[in-house]
């Protein structure tokens, strides 16, 4: 019987830098976020004129 | 329900390039852009980080919509020309990771909202991600091709949430540039759907030019644009704004509405171009920028 899904060979090396990339977008992006919700709180606490 | 695409048991994970794209970052450049000028056309002032907060909020929900309209539309996506090469329908993402990225996204605009701004605004938003998902996506395009005139309210939101975001209210200004975008999407859109019809109807979606033949569609695209103009000028002589929008409104309206008549009074043969379509769709793009620039413009500098 022949195997009518034949998948990718897994690319071990590719998921690996792919993984990696996310994880360090990801980094930068929980700390901008931080820095946002930081800036937004002294924002909230300092009356605007 | 997504017309899902069928991956292996071990897919890579998703390239953030492919995230981005799920966000239709070439809409949201729109979306964001007449946030601002609702924003910035608002009586007051805002705080500039919660205005960029506000403004974040908006194009982050923007790009939520996007990505679950691209989610549920997978399987139409795959069928025309114009969209096969989205992450979705290539096969670079798979689905389940789309609505995960979809669904997350949008509640954190929503809660990003709520904090930098008000519940109002946090509120109109929702509504918009909402209505363009369940009602213009779902409901709607694949039953009707009036799907862009009443669908075309999602994309009418953000200057009205960007007014609600500095000001904590609705004015009838915001009310009036909700209205001209909505007046402007069925125009807009047809222009398009008149050279991609092939792609709408290989894909069983029912855009007017399919459903209702190029003549109709060409007539109703007409119809729009003067009804437009009316639109995009009222503010002026009901005293929202001042000349130097009212004179720009008119101008550019004016070209809108030739344009228009170029395309809603010409008939196409086999080979046709399509060149006054095409330009039209562009024009509108253009002019939608340039009339919510002259609208803050106005505000800033009254003639």
């Amino acid at each position: 019987m022949t195997d009518e899904n034949p998948q990718k060979p897994f690319d071990e090396a590719e998921y690996r830098r792919r993984q990696r990339s996310r994880a360090n977008l990801m980094g930068w992006i929980l700390g901008a976020l931080a820095l946002l919700f930081f800036f937004i709180t002294m924002a909230r606490m300092v009356p605007h004129s | 329900m997504a017309q899902s695409l069928t991956h292996g048991e071990m897919s890579l994970p998703a390239d953030w390039r492919d995230l981005f794209a799920l966000t239709k970052p070439r809409v949201m450049s729109l979306v964001v852009f007449t946030a601002l000028c609702g924003l910035l056309a608002a009586p007051g002032s805002v705080h500039p980080v919660l205005a960029f907060s506000s403004i974040l909020a908006i194009a982050l929900g923007a790009g939520a919509s996007g990505a679950l309209n691209q989610w549920y539309e997978a399987g139409l996506d795959a069928k025309m020309k114009r969209t096969a090469g989205r992450p979705l329908p290539a096969g670079r993402l798979d689905p389940q990771t789309a609505l995960h990225f979809g669904v997350g996204l949008a509640a954190f605009s929503v809660f990003l909202m709520l904090f930098a701004a008000n519940w109002q605004a946090a509120v109109l938003l929702t509504v918009s991600i909402l209505f363009y998902v369940f009602v213009y996506t779902m409901w709607l395009k694949p039953r009707t091709p009036q799907n862009i005139v009443i669908g075309g309210a999602a994309g009418a939101f953000p200057p009205l949430i960007g007014w609600v975001a500095a000001t904590g209210g609705v004015a009838p200004l915001p009310v009036l540039l909700f209205l001209l975008i909505f007046l402007w999407t069925p125009p807009h859109f047809w222009a398009l759907a008149l050279f991609v019809r092939s792609d709408y109807a290989a894909a069983g979606i029912p855009m007017m030019p399919v459903v209702a033949g190029e003549s109709s569609t060409r007539r109703q695209i007409l119809f729009y644009a003067l009804i437009m103009a009316a639109a995009a000028i009222a503010p002026w002589p009901l005293g929202y704004t001042g000349a130097l929008y009212g004179w720009t409104a008119v101008l550019l309206s004016a070209l809108f509405v030739l344009l228009s008549i170029q395309v809603g009074t010409r008939r196409t043969g086999e080979d046709d171009r399509m060149q006054p379509e095409k330009r039209l769709f562009a024009y509108s793009i253009a002019y939608l920028f340039i009339l919510f620039g002259a609208v803050v413009a106005d505000h800033w500098w009254p003639l």
